[in-house]
C-alpha cells in the first residue's frame, strides 16, 4: 500500500476523484446540565466513543481506523500548568484562546508553517502566547495512521479585545487567514496542516484513530485536570481508506452523521452571496473570510463551516441550525405561524443544506443535537437523575443503571434538543423555536415584503399561440413524431410521467449519430448506500416545490426587506405567469428579457460568441438594476437559431457566481427546448429559478385542434395535468437523490456529463463530472444549426423526425438490439448454430459502425497469441455467469424457472429478483435439476424475504439500486399480484405493491454493514453481494462497501432493467458499466481492498467480447438478463408493465405464458457460445487462466472516432487508467472478507439450544445484552430453519430472557419457535424480517420513567417482517412495522410513518403516534388507541379509511392482542383498557386499507360461491 | 397504441373475395371491400411492438411505419395514417394490392397467431385517400434548374422521378411502350389491378410537373449521348425485362409463348386496344394449358387463362413442392418457404412439382403434348445444386397452348446499355456503386436492371434511394433544396 502525501487524499487520477468521498458514522455527546466541569465528562465521552466502534469503520490496516475526535470545554487549569511547562504564562480563565493544530511532520516545513501563523496572529493585533507539543502516543496508531501522522501542536493567542465574542470573532478571523495562507504558500506538506480548533471556549482532540486509541494516544485526555462539562465526539466511517488526519470530527462547532446531497448548490450559492454580504460585526475583515467555505472540503467540513459563519456573524447556534437545516414546514398545516414564518422569511435567504443528517453542534456553552426533515439518522437521548444528558446515535453507549434514568427519548424528525450549561436546563425543541421565531416580527415583514405570484395582477399582454410555423419550431427543437405519442400524451392523460419497459440500448448523446439535446448529455445522479433516496408520493409531507425568486438578500442581515422577493407554488410558469412577471412595475422587481438566440449565419461557431454576449447583457442588466432576467428563446426564425436553454442558463448562473452578483436576480427561463421533466430538472439544476415552456403549452393546444387529446381533456385541462406530471417528476427526480426542496436542488448541478468536453464544463457547468471528454461548443452549435436546418429547409411534405429512441424505427435512432440481432441470437441458440451465433456477434460487436456504446470505441491489444486448447474451458467459463435479477411477478413462472435450471445446470447462478420464491423449489427435482435461484435477493420491499428463504441461498444480494431507475421504488399493479405472487410476497391477491425507494434500514454506509452483519449471520454459507449502479462515485461508495464486508460487489450499467420503469429514468439516470465498473477497479485497487471482493457487472452484455472486456476493465463475475431473456422468446415488446407479452415471458395470463416456448437447452447454449467466443479472444490475447486477464485494462487501447462527428473528442485516457500500486497489491479478489461472526452472541445460544433444535424439547436461557451485540438471534433462526424449513419449531421451544440495551437488528428474522424477552430497550431494526418468533420488549424493573411514554425500541422495527409477534411496553422511533406482511404486534406508541407500505399482519397501538401514519399502507390492519382525538390528522389517507371497531371479529382480535400484550409485557396501560373494556373500545380506530378491503370481500364473495357451485 | 389487447380479441380477417364463378367472367378486381370497423379492429391487432420486425430488413423493404399507421386506422385517423404512409411509400394503392407482404411474415404476432393483416389495411389508406381527394399534387416551393432523365416507367423509374420532382428538379420520365407504367401497366391483369389506379397517380405526377414521353426508345430515337447533354443526371429503370428461356426441342412450335407476351397481349384487349397488327392473339379459350413457372407471374397467367375460357390448367414447377407451413430452413422473421396458394389456384388448376420439360412436340407446327421428367434436387461434384432428372418417371400431357412463366435474367443489354457503356455485375445485372451510380458519371441506376427481377416495393425503394443519390450529385453540396 502506497502512502500517499502527508495525511491528504490521493490526487484525482483515472476515474477517481476525492471529491467523491462519503463518510457515516456514530455521533454523541455527553453534558452535565449545570455545566459542572469535570474530568468524568471526559472519560465518558471517550467510552460514549468507544462502544460506537462497530459505526466506525477500518481501513485496509485493520489498525487505523477511519477517523474518531472528541470536543471539549477548553480546561483551564490544565493548560494553565501545561503552558507554562513550556514556558508560556497564561492569563485567567476565558481571557486567552487555544489552537490545536495538525502540522507538517517536516521539522523546517513545521517551523515554517508556524510562522505563518504567528504572524498572521501579531497582524491581527492579538498576542502569540507560545507553543505547546501535544504529547501522543505514536505505538498506539494503527501502520498507516503513523505513516501519515502529522506533528500536532497547541498554541495560546491572548485576548487583546473587550468582549469574549469579539475575541471569539477574532480567533475565526485569524484561523480562516491562517488557512488561506497555509493554502496559498509554497510549503510542500500544506495538505497536511489542519488547524482544528481556535477558540477561547472549546478545543478539539482527534485524528486518523480507532475510537479505543484515543484515550492512549491523546496523553492529555488522561489527565485529570482536563475537565469539561461537556464533551461531543465522533466515530467516522470513510468510503475510503486514505489516511487524512483531518477528516476526523468534531469540527470547530458541529459533528455530523449523514451527508449533504446539495452541497455543490449550496457552495456556489454561498461563493455568489459574497457579492452582497455586508455586516457591522466583521466590518473590514469580511473579505478576509473570502471564501467563507473552501470547496476541497468533506461536506460536513463545509457545512461547520457555513454553520460558524453565521454564528460568527451574529445569530445564535440554534437559530443557525435552523437556516441550515429546516424542518419540513411547508407541507406541515399543524406548524405554528410564526414558526412558519420564520422558515419562509429564512427560505429566502438560504436553501436548505439537503440530505439525510444527525448532527451535534455546540459552542462551548450549549450542546444540542438536531436531526433533518425526514429524520433520516438515529439519534437516541437519555438524561439521568444527577443531571446528566447523553444523545448518541445509539442507545446503550453509556452505562446507566435503570433507576438512574429520568428520561428517556428519540430526537424526532426535523427537531432539536438542546442543553445550556449557563442557564443549567434543558431547552426543547417548543421552547427553542417558540423564542428564536418570535425574536422579530417575521410574519409582520413577510406580508409587507414578500410577494405571491398568485397575488400579481393579471398580465395585460398574453402571447397568443397560433398554429403557423408550429411544424418548424418543433423541428428546430428536436421535437419528434415518437414525443408525442410517448411522452406527452401519458403525461395529459394521466398527470405522471410516461413509463417504459426493458432498459434502453440507443447510443450515448454522444455516439449517436442523430443531432441531440444538450439534455441527453446530462445524468441524474441518485443516492446509493451512503444516503437515502425519499419517497416522494408517500413521504410528500417533507417535499416542497415551493421557490422565492428574485434577488437573495444579505444573508448576514436581518431586515424586513431581505425577504422582498417572489413566492411560486411550482417552479413551470404558465405564459400568463410569466407575463405577470414581466409586467411588474414595482422597481424591485424589474425583469428585463434577454435574447437567447445566435444568428445562423454565423454558422456553428457563432454559439459561443452569443452565449458570451448573453452573459454580458445579464452582468449589464444587474448593473441597471433589474431583479429578473428571462432568458428567452422565442423568436426562433429562419435566421435566429436557439442557444441550447441549458447552456443559456448555466452560462449566465456561472458567470454571475463568478462575479459574486448572481444573488443580485432571479433567472427566469422561457424555452421551446424543454418538455420532458429531465429537461426541467436540469434547468433548475443548473441554475435556473423557474421555467417557461412555452412550445409544449403551444404543442398541447395543436394537439387538441387535431383531436389528438383524449375525450374529455381539451388543452387548458392537458396544460393542467402537464404541469401536475411534470411537478410529481421532478420531485422524483429530487428525491432520488434525497432531496427534498426545489430551493436546495436549484444549482446543485445533482448530475454527471458524458461526452462533453473539459472546455465546456470548466466554463460553462463548473464543477460537474464529465470523466471521457466529448464534444465542444462548436459541435453543441452544429446539432443546433442541424435541427435549425430540417426546420426551415424549404420542404413540401412538414413531417417531423420519427425519434425512435424508446421504440425501434428504421428510419429512428440506432438500437443495440435490432432486429437482424434478436433473431440471430434466437435462431442460433435454438438450433444450437455457432456460426450463426458468430452471426450474432458479429452484429454486435461490430459497433465501430454502430457505436451504440463505450465499448465499441475500445480494441483488444492482442498478440503473443497461445493456442486456444490452452484456456481454460467454456465449462469453467459459464460458472462466472449470472441471469439477472428479474422478479417471479416481472416475469412469468415458465421463464423465471426456465432459467434457473439452466444456471443450476451448468453452475451458474440465477436470481430471485425480488419477489421472493416458492420453497417447493429450494427443493431439487427427480431428474436431479433445480429450479432454486442460487442468488435471492434482499430488496427495499423485503417481499418473501424470510429466515427460510435466506438459508436456501448460495448467494444473498442486497439491492442497492436498479439500473433501469436507480433511486426510485417500484409499484406491482393489483392486477398483476395472483394467488401464488400474493402468497409468495406475503400480501393479497388483488392489491398493489409498492417497493420504497430507499432500504429503510440503509440510510448510511454503516446501516449497509449492518445488514450485511444480518445476512451474513442468517446465513454464514452465502456470499453477500451489493447491487450498486454506475454513477459517477460509485466506485468511493464500492470502497466503502468493501469495507461494509461485502463478499462481492456488482456494478450494474444504466441500461438494463425490466418492468416497469418511468421512461425518464431509463433514459437520463446511471451510467453505462465500463465508467462504473472502472472507476470501482481504479478505487479499490487504489485502496488496497480489490483482494478481498469479487466485482461483478452487468448491464447489456451479449458477447464474449463483452465478457473478455468487463473481465480487463476489472470484473470477475457477469450478469445477463435481456440476452437470455431473448433466446427464451422475448422480442422487445417493450410491453411488460401491460401484462401482455406475446411470447409468455413477462406476463401471468395463462393464455399467453401457454405461448412460452424458451428451453434450458437454449440458455445453455447461449452461454457456452459467450464463452467460447471469451475462450477465443483469451488466447488472441495470451490468456490461459480467466482470473489473469481481470483487471488487465493495458490490454484494451482505445479507438478514436476520428470519423464521427461528435466521438471524435472522446477520450478513455481515464477509464484505462490503472493506479500505481506497490507490487504485490491485488488487482482481483484473492482472499475472503473477514466477518467477525465467530464471537457473536448467537454461537453460545446455539450451543446452549442445540438439543431444542434437534429435539423440539424446550430450553429457557437467560443473558445479559449491550448495544455491541448486534443481530442477536439470525443465526440461531438459520439453524432453525435450515433443519426445520419454514415453519421453525413448535412454539415457545426456545425461550430466551435478556437484561439490558439491545443492539441493532434485535430478533431479526427470528424463526417460529422462539421467544426473545428483552428487559431493557433495543436500538434499531428490532425484529427485522421477523420469521414467525416473538419479541417481548418491557424496561428495566427499576426504572422510573414512565414507559408508555418513552421510547424503548428505535427506528425502523418489524421492517420486512413476515410473521410472528411483537410486544412492546414502551413506544418506538420512526418506521414501526414499515413492510411488515405478517406479524402481529402490540405497542404503546410510535413515531412518524408508522406501518408505512405494510401489506399483512395487524399493529395495536396503544397511544400515540407520529405523522405520516399507514403512507403506503396496502393490506393487513392497525388499531389505533385514539386518545386525543387527533389521530385523523397524523394519519396518511391516502391509502386507507378509518373505521370504528364494531366488528365482532375485529373486536375479538383487538381484545385478545391487548390480552396478551398485557400478559407478555406487562404493560398497565394494556391492564386499564381492558378493565374498562366497553368505554375503551370505542377509542379505538381501526386503519383499514380501502384496496385491501375490496380484495377481502371479494375473496368472501368466491368463497361463498364456491361451495354452492359445487 | 389505443388497445393493448387488441391481438387477443380480435382474429385476423381479409376482405373477402368475390365468388369464383363471378370473378372469372370480367376482369375486375377479385377482392370486395372490407368494412371500416372490421379495418379498424385489424388495426387494434397491431402490438405496437418495442421492435417491429414488420418495418426491419426482413420486413418491408420500404420501411413503411407500420405500428404507427396501424394505430391511426384503429382510431379511425384515416388522413393522418395516409400522410405517415406516403412519407416512406409514393404508391401505396400498388403495393397494397401486389406485394406479397414481407412485413407479414416478419409481423411479431405471426409467432404465435396470424399477422396483422398489414397489406390491406395499406391498400384500404389509399384508397381511401384517393377518394376522398387527399391526394393531392406536391408541387415543389422553387425549382432547382435541374434536369433528369428517368429512364422506363415502371415503379422503380416512377417512384424516382416523383421524388426528384418534388425537390424541384425538372424530370422527364422516358417510356418505349405506348403508355406508362411499364410492369404494373402490362405486366399485371386487372384483375389484381384496374389500370385507372396508375391512371390517377400519373395525374397527381403530371400535376406536379413530371413530363412523360412515351414511345421513346432511348438509344433509338434518341441516342444515348444526347441524352446525356440534354440531362443533367440520367436514372435508368429498365427493368430486367430479358425472361428465362426454355431450351427444349420443340420450343420454336407454335402456341409456346413468353408469359410477357401473354400478358402483355390481354392488358392491352381490356384497355380497350385492339390486337396490334403483326402479332397473333394468344389465347386461352378451350385449350388444354401448360403453364411453366410457379411463380407469380405464372399465377398471373393462370388467372388470365381462367378468365379466357381455358379447357384445362397444369402449372409445372421444377422445385420440390414446398411444405404447407413455413420450413424450418426459414423460421421467423425470414421470409418463408412454404406453399403460396394464390387467387388463381383457387380458382382451380393442377400444381405438379419437381417437373422438367424435356421437349415439346406436336404437328403443324403446333404444339400438341408436353413431355417433362421428375427431377430430384442433389447436389452436384462442383458443389452446386443440380435437378437430377430421375428414370423412369417420364410424363406427356396434352398441351395446346405452353406459357413459359420461368422468371428473368436482368435486363435487355442490347441498345441503351451498350450504348451507354454501362458495366454490368457478375450476374449481369447494371453495376453501380453505393450512391446508386454506374460508372458512367451522371448516370444511376435503379430497380429490377440493378438488382435483378424482385418486386414491386423493392423497387419503389430503389427508386426513391436513388433519387436521393442523384439529388446528392445535384446539390453537389450546396443544399437549396430538401432531400427526397
Amino acid at each position: 500500500m502506497a502512502i500517499p502525501h502527508h495525511g491528504a487524499m490521493p490526487s484525482p487520477q483515472g476515474l477517481y476523484h476525492p471529491r467523491h468521498e462519503r463518510d457515516g458514522c456514530g455521533i454523541g455527546f455527553i453534558v452535565n446540565i449545570k455545566g459542572e466541569k469535570s474530568h468524568g465528562i471526559v472519560k465518558n465521552g471517550l467510552q460514549i466513543l468507544e462502544n460506537m466502534a462497530h459505526r466506525g469503520a477500518q481501513g485496509c490496516d485493520p489498525c487505523t481506523g477511519d477517523g474518531a475526535g472528541l470536543l471539549i470545554q477548553i480546561p483551564h487549569e490544565f493548560f494553565r500548568r501545561a503552558a507554562a511547562e513550556g514556558g508560556a504564562k497564561l492569563p485567567g480563565a476565558g481571557q486567552y484562546g487555544v489552537g490545536m493544530v495538525f502540522l507538517p511532520a517536516d521539522p523546517a516545513q513545521r517551523r515554517h508553517t508556524e510562522l505563518m501563523i504567528e504572524a498572521v496572529v501579531h497582524e491581527e493585533g492579538q498576542q502569540l502566547l507560545g507553543w505547546r507539543d501535544v504529547p501522543v502516543k505514536e505505538s498506539s496508531l494503527g501502520e498507516l495512521a503513523r505513516a501519515s501522522m502529522p506533528f500536532i501542536r497547541q498554541f495560546f493567542v491572548a485576548r487583546n479585545i473587550l468582549s469574549e465574542a469579539q475575541f471569539e470573532r477574532k480567533l475565526y478571523v485569524i484561523r480562516k487567514r491562517i488557512e488561506h495562507a497555509v493554502r496559498e504558500s509554497a510549503i510542500e506538506q500544506r495538505d497536511a496542516v489542519h488547524v482544528c480548533s481556535l477558540s477561547c471556549n472549546t478545543v478539539v482532540y482527534k485524528g486518523l484513530l480507532l475510537p479505543n486509541q484515543m484515550a492512549p494516544f491523546y496523553q492529555d485526555l488522561a489527565d485529570e485536570a482536563v475537565v469539561s462539562a461537556l464533551a461531543m465526539v465522533h466515530s467516522r466511517f470513510s468510503t475510503n481508506t486514505f489516511p487524512a488526519w483531518s477528516l476526523a470530527h468534531p469540527y470547530r462547532y458541529i459533528c455530523h452523521n449523514g451527508e449533504i446531497n446539495t452541497l455543490k448548490g449550496n457552495l456556489n450559492w454561498m461563493r455568489a452571496r459574497q457579492g452582497r454580504m455586508h455586516s457591522e460585526l466583521f466590518d473590514r475583515d469580511l473579505d478576509k473570510l473570502y471564501p467563507i467555505i473552501h470547496e476541497q472540503q468533506s461536506d460536513s467540513a463545509c457545512l461547520d463551516n457555513a454553520v460558524e459563519f453565521l454564528v460568527m456573524g451574529g445569530r445564535s447556534l440554534p437559530h443557525a441550525m435552523m437556516m441550515l437545516i429546516p424542518e419540513a414546514w411547508v407541507g406541515n398545516p399543524h406548524m405554528d405561524l410564526d414558526r412558519r414564518a420564520f422558515y419562509e422569511y429564512h427560505a429566502a435567504m438560504m436553501e436548505p443544506w439537503d440530505g439525510p443528517a444527525a448532527v451535534c453542534f455546540t459552542d462551548g456553552k450549549t450542546i444540542g443535537g438536531t436531526l433533518d426533515r425526514n429524520g433520516l439518522r438515529p439519534c437516541r437521548f437519555m438524561v439521568t437523575y444527577d443531571g446528566v444528558a447523553v444523545l448518541a446515535s445509539e442507545a446503550g453507549v453509556l452505562p446507566v443503571k435503570p433507576e438512574d434514568v429520568r428520561l428517556k427519548g428519540r430526537l424526532q424528525p426535523g427537531k432539536m434538543f438542546l442543553v445550556d450549561t449557563v442557564q443549567g436546563r434543558i431547552i426543547d425543541d417548543e421552547e427553542i423555536k417558540h423564542d428564536i421565531t418570535r425574536r422579530k416580527p417575521y410574519r409582520q415583514w413577510l406580508l409587507t415584503h414578500r410577494i405571491s405570484l398568485d397575488e400579481l395582477p393579471e398580465p395585460l399582454n398574453v402571447p397568443q399561440p397560433g398554429h403557423a410555423a408550429l411544424r418548424q419550431q418543433q423541428q428546430a427543437f428536436g421535437y419528434t413524431i415518437e414525443e408525442f405519442k410517448m411522452i406527452l400524451t401519458p403525461m395529459v392523460v394521466t398527470g405522471e410521467e410516461a413509463v417504459g419497459s426493458m432498459g434502453t440500448d440507443t447510443p450515448l448523446a454522444v455516439l449517436s449519430e442523430r443531432p441531440q439535446l444538450l439534455f441527453k448529455y446530462f445524468k441524474q445522479l441518485f443516492a446509493q448506500v451512503t444516503n437515502p433516496p425519499i419517497d416522494p408520493i408517500r413521504e410528500q409531507l417533507v417535499m416542497s416545490l415551493v421557490t422565492n425568486i428574485g434577488p437573495k438578500p444579505n444573508l448576514l442581515g436581518e431586515t424586513p426587506e431581505s425577504c422582498r422577493r417572489i413566492k411560486v407554488q411550482q417552479p413551470i410558469l404558465t405564459n400568463a405567469e410569466l407575463e405577470k412577471i414581466r409586467e411588474i412595475t414595482d422597481e424591485h422587481f424589474r425583469s428585463k428579457t434577454l435574447r437567447m438566440l445566435f444568428r445562423v449565419a454565423d454558422g456553428a461557431d457563432g454559439l459561443g460568441s452569443a452565449v458570451d454576449e448573453l452573459c454580458r447583457q445579464a452582468s449589464q442588466a444587474i448593473k441597471d438594476g433589474y431583479s429578473f432576467l428571462i432568458l428567452s428563446d422565442r423568436g426562433v426564425n429562419a435566421d435566429w437559431a436557439p442557444i441550447p436553454s441549458l447552456l443559456g442558463v448555466s452560462a449566465v448562473h456561472q458567470h454571475l457566481i463568478r462575479e459574486c452578483s448572481r444573488t443580485e436576480v432571479g433567472l427566469i427561463v422561457e424555452t421551446g427546448e424543454a418538455r420532458e421533466a429531465h429537461h426541467f430538472a436540469c434547468l433548475i439544476g443548473y441554475g435556473a429559478g423557474t421555467v417557461n415552456p412555452y412550445l409544449a403549452f403551444r404543442t398541447l393546444i395543436d394537439m387538441e385542434r387535431d383531436g389528438y387529446l383524449p375525450e374529455g381533456i381539451d388543452a387548458a385541462t392537458a396544460q393542467q395535468k402537464y404541469i401536475k406530471a411534470v411537478n410529481k417528476a421532478l420531485l422524483k427526480i429530487f428525491s432520488k437523490m434525497g432531496i427534498s426542496t426545489v430551493q436546495s436542488y436549484c444549482g446543485a448541478q445533482i448530475f454527471e456529463a458524458i461526452g462533453l468536453n473539459h472546455d465546456l464544463i470548466d466554463r460553462y457547468f463548473t464543477g460537474t463530472a464529465s470523466r471521457i471528454g466529448g464534444l465542444g461548443l462548436r459541435e453543441l452549435g452544429e446539432e443546433t444549426l442541424r435541427r435549425h436546418q430540417a426546420a426551415y429547409q424549404p420542404t413540401a411534405v412538414r413531417l417531423l423526425d420519427y425519434g425512435g429512441e424508446y421504440h425501434y424505427r428504421v428510419q429512428g435512432e440506432q438500437h443495440n438490439w435490432s432486429p437482424d440481432v434478436i433473431y440471430r441470437l434466437q435462431h442460433a441458440t435454438r438450433t444450437k448454430n455457432y456460426a450463426t451465433y458468430k452471426e450474432f456477434s458479429r452484429l454486435v460487436n461490430d459497433e465501430s459502425r454502430h457505436r451504440a456504446n463505450l465499448r465499441g470505441l475500445l480494441e483488444l491489444r492482442t498478440g503473443a497469441p497461445i493456442p486456444i486448447d490452452e484456456v481454460e474451458p467454456a465449462s469453467e467459463i459459464v460458472k462466472r455467469f449470472k441471469t439477472g435479477a428479474m422478479s417471479f411477478g416481472a416475469i412469468s413462472k415458465e421463464a423465471h424457472e426456465t432459467l434457473a435450471i439452466a444456471m443450476n445446470r451448468i453452475g451458474g447462478r440465477s436470481n430471485t429478483g425480488e419477489g421472493g420464491e416458492d420453497p417447493e423449489r429450494f427443493i431439487p427435482l427427480p431428474n436431479g435439476d433445480s429450479k432454486n435461484s442460487a442468488i435471492k435477493q434482499v430488496a427495499s420491499a423485503r417481499f418473501g424475504v424470510t429466515i427460510h428463504y435466506l438459508v436456501n441461498a448460495k448467494e444473498l444480494q442486497i439491492k442497492m439500486a436498479q439500473g433501469s431507475k436507480p433511486g426510485e421504488g417500484g409499484q406491482l399493479p393489483g392486477g398483476k399480484v395472483d394467488e401464488t405472487i400474493a402468497r409468495l410476497r406475503y400480501s393479497t391477491p388483488g392489491v398493489g405493491l409498492i417497493s420504497p425507494p430507499p432500504h429503510h434500514d440503509i440510510y448510511s454506509i454503516e446501516d449497509l454493514a449492518q445488514l450485511i452483519f444480518d445476512l451474513k449471520n442468517a446465513n454464514p454459507g452465502a456470499d453477500i453481494s451489493v447491487k450498486l449502479v454506475s454513477e459517477v462515485g460509485v466506485g468511493t461508495v464500492a470502497a466503502g462497501v468493501a469495507k461494509a464486508h461485502a463478499d462481492k460487489i456488482l456494478i450494474s450499467g444504466d441500461s438494463g432493467g425490466t418492468g416497469a420503469s418511468p421512461l425518464s429514468s431509463i433514459k437520463f439516470a446511471g451510467l453505462p458499466w465500463e465508467l462504473g465498473l472502472a472507476e470501482t477497479q481504479q478505487t479499490l485497487v487504489l485502496n488496497n481492498l480489490r483482494g478481498r471482493v469479487r466485482i461483478e457487472t452487468d448491464g447489456q452484455l451479449k458477447t464474449g467480447r463483452d465478457v473478455v472486456l468487463a473481465a480487463l476493465l476489472g470484473a470477475e463475475e457477469f450478469g445477463f438478463a435481456t440476452a437470455p431473456l431473448i433466446v427464451e422468446g422475448c422480442i422487445m415488446m417493450r410491453k411488460c408493465h401491460l401484462n401482455t407479452c406475446p411470447v409468455g415471458i413477462a406476463t401471468h395470463d395463462p393464455a399467453l405464458r401457454a405461448k412460452f416456448s424458451g428451453q434450458p437447452e437454449h440458455v445453455i447454449n447461449y452461454f457456452f457460445f459467450v464463452a467460447e467466443e471469451a475462450r477465443e479472444l483469451m488466447a488472441q490475447l495470451g490468456f490461459r487462466r480467466f482470473d489473469d486477464m481481470v483487471g488487465r485494462s493495458d490490454k484494451i487501447k482505445p479507438q478514436r472516432a476520428l470519423d464521427h462527428w461528435k466521438a471524435k473528442g472522446l477520450d478513455f485516457s481515464a477509464l484505462l487508467h490503472r493506479p500505481a500500486a506497490p507490487a504485490g497489491t491485488a488487482i482481483r479478489c484473492v482472499e475472503r472478507q473477514r466477518h467477525d461472526i465467530d464471537q457473536v452472541l448467537d454461537r453460545r445460544l446455539i450451543e446452549q439450544a442445540r438439543a431444542a433444535i434437534e429435539t423440539g424439547r424446550p430450553v429457557r436461557l437467560e443473558s445479559p445484552i449491550r448495544n455491541t451485540d448486534r443481530t442477536v438471534g439470525a443465526m440461531l433462526s438459520g439453524e432453525i430453519a435450515k433443519r426445520r424449513g419454514a415453519a421453525g419449531l413448535p412454539a415457545d421451544t426456545i425461550t430466551v430472557a435478556f437484561t439490558g440495551t439491545a443492539g441493532q437488528s434485535f430478533g431479526a428474522f427470528l424463526a417460529g419457535g422462539v421467544t426473545f424477552v428483552l428487559e431493557g430497550e433495543s436500538n434499531d431494526y428490532l425484529g427485522k424480517g421477523l420469521s414467525g418468533g416473538r419479541i417481548v420488549v418491557y424496561p428495566h424493573r427499576g426504572s422510573k420513567f414512565i414507559p408508555e411514554e418513552t421510547i424503548l425500541i428505535g427506528n425502523t422495527s418489524l421492517y420486512g417482517a413476515t410473521g410472528g409477534e411483537c410486544y412492546v411496553y414502551g413506544a418506538a422511533g420512526e418506521r414501526f412495522a414499515v413492510r411488515n406482511s405478517g406479524v402481529k404486534a402490540v405497542i404503546e406508541g410510535v413515531g412518524d410513518h408508522g406501518c408505512e407500505y405494510m401489506t399483512g399482519g395487524v399493529v395495536v397501538v396503544l397511544g400515540r403516534t407520529g405523522r405520516n401514519f399507514a403512507a403506503g399502507m396496502s393490506g393487513g390492519v392497525a388499531f389505533v388507541y385514539n386518545e386525543d382525538g387527533q389521530f385523523p390528522k397524523r394519519c396518511n389517507l391516502g391509502m386507507v379509511e378509518l373505521e370504528p371497531v364494531i366488528d365482532d371479529e375485529d373486536v375479538a382480535l383487538l381484545q385478545d392482542l391487548i390480552t396478551r400484550h398485557a400478559t407478555y409485557a406487562g404493560s398497565r396501560k394494556a391492564a386499564a383498557i381492558l378493565q374498562q373494556w366497553q368505554t375503551a373500545r370505542p377509542t379505538f380506530v381501526k386503519v383499514m386499507p380501502i384496496e385491501y378491503k375490496r380484495a377481502l370481500a371479494e375473496r368472501a364473495q368466491r368463497a361463498r360461491l364456491v361451495p354452492s357451485a359445487g | 397504441m389505443a388497445d393493448p389487447k387488441g391481438f387477443l380479441k380480435y382474429k385476423r380477417q381479409e376482405p373477402k373475395k368475390r365468388p369464383v364463378a363471378e370473378r372469372v367472367r370480367d376482369w375486375k378486381e377479385f377482392y370486395e371491400p372490407i368494412a371500416e370497423e372490421t379495418l379498424k379492429s385489424q388495426g387494434a391487432r397491431c402490438m405496437d411492438c418495442g421492435v417491429p420486425f414488420c418495418q426491419s430488413h426482413t420486413g418491408c423493404p420500404v420501411q413503411n411505419m407500420i405500428p404507427d399507421w396501424n394505430d391511426m386506422v384503429h382510431r379511425g385517423r384515416w388522413q393522418d395514417a395516409l400522410k405517415m404512409l406516403h412519407a416512406t411509400n409514393n404508391f401505396p394503392e400498388f403495393t397494397g394490392r401486389l406485394c406479397p407482404a414481407p412485413c407479414e411474415t416478419a409481423c411479431v404476432l405471426g409467432i404465435i397467431d396470424d399477422p396483422v393483416s398489414i397489406r390491406v389495411i395499406e391498400w384500404n389508406i389509399i384508397d381511401r385517400g384517393f377518394d376522398a381527394g387527399w391526394v393531392a399534387p406536391v408541387v415543389p416551393a422553387r425549382r432547382t434548374g435541374k434536369r433528369v432523365a428517368v429512364i422506363g416507367s415502371g415503379p422503380a423509374g416512377l417512384a424516382a422521378a416523383q421524388q426528384l420532382c418534388r425537390v424541384g428538379h425538372g424530370v422527364t420520365v422516358f417510356e418505349q411502350d405506348d403508355r406508362i407504367g411499364g410492369l404494373l401497366r402490362y405486366g399485371i391483369p386487372d384483375f389484381k389491378m384496374e389500370k385507372h389506379v396508375i391512371d390517377r397517380r400519373l395525374e397527381q405526377m403530371r400535376a406536379e410537373g413530371v413530363e412523360f414521353k412515351t414511345g421513346v426508345r432511348v438509344g433509338t430515337d434518341l441516342a444515348a449521348q444526347d441524352l446525356r447533354r440534354q440531362f443533367d443526371a440520367v436514372c435508368l429503370a429498365i427493368g430486367a425485362m430479358q425472361p428465362r428461356e426454355l431450351s427444349v426441342p420443340g420450343r420454336e412450335l407454335d402456341g409456346v409463348h413468353l408469359a410477357m407476351d401473354y400478358l402483355t397481349q390481354q392488358n392491352r384487349l381490356v384497355a380497350g386496344d385492339a390486337v396490334r397488327p403483326g402479332e397473333r392473339p394468344i389465347t386461352a379459350k378451350g385449350k388444354h394449358v401448360i403453364i411453366i413457372g410457379g411463380g407469380d407471374t405464372g399465377s398471373d397467367c393462370l388467372g388470365t387463362a381462367h378468365r379466357q375460357g381455358a379447357a384445362q390448367i397444369h402449372q409445372f414447377e421444377i422445385l420440390p413442392e414446398p411444405p404447407k407451413r413455413r420450413a424450418e430452413s426459414t423460421p421467423w422473421p425470414l421470409w418463408p418457404m412454404q406453399l403460396r396458394t394464390s387467387h388463381a389456384h383457387e380458382e382451380g388448376c393442377d400444381r405438379q412439382w419437381s417437373l422438367s420439360t424435356t421437349k415439346l412436340t406436336g404437328s403443324n407446327g403446333r404444339v400438341e403434348q408436353l413431355h417433362a421428367v421428375r427431377v430430384e434436387l442433389e447436389t452436384g461434384p462442383d458443389g452446386r445444386a443440380r435437378f437430377a432428372p430421375q428414370p423412369g418417371t417420364d410424363i406427356q400431357m396434352k398441351a395446346d397452348l405452353v406459357i413459359l412463366a420461368m422468371g428473368f435474367a436482368g435486363p435487355v443489354r442490347a441498345g441503351l446499355l451498350a450504348d451507354l457503356g454501362v458495366a454490368l455485375d457478375q450476374r449481369g445485372n447494371v453495376a453501380v456503386n453505393e450512391d446508386h451510380m454506374t460508372n458512367i458519371d451522371g448516370v444511376f441506376a435503379a430497380g429490377d436492371a440493378k438488382r435483378g427481377a424482385s418486386l414491386i416495393v423493392w423497387a419503389i425503394r430503389e427508386g426513391r434511394d436513388a433519387a436521393r443519390a442523384i439529388d446528392q450529385f445535384l446539390q453537389a453540396g450546396k443544399r437549396t433544396a430538401p432531400q427526397p
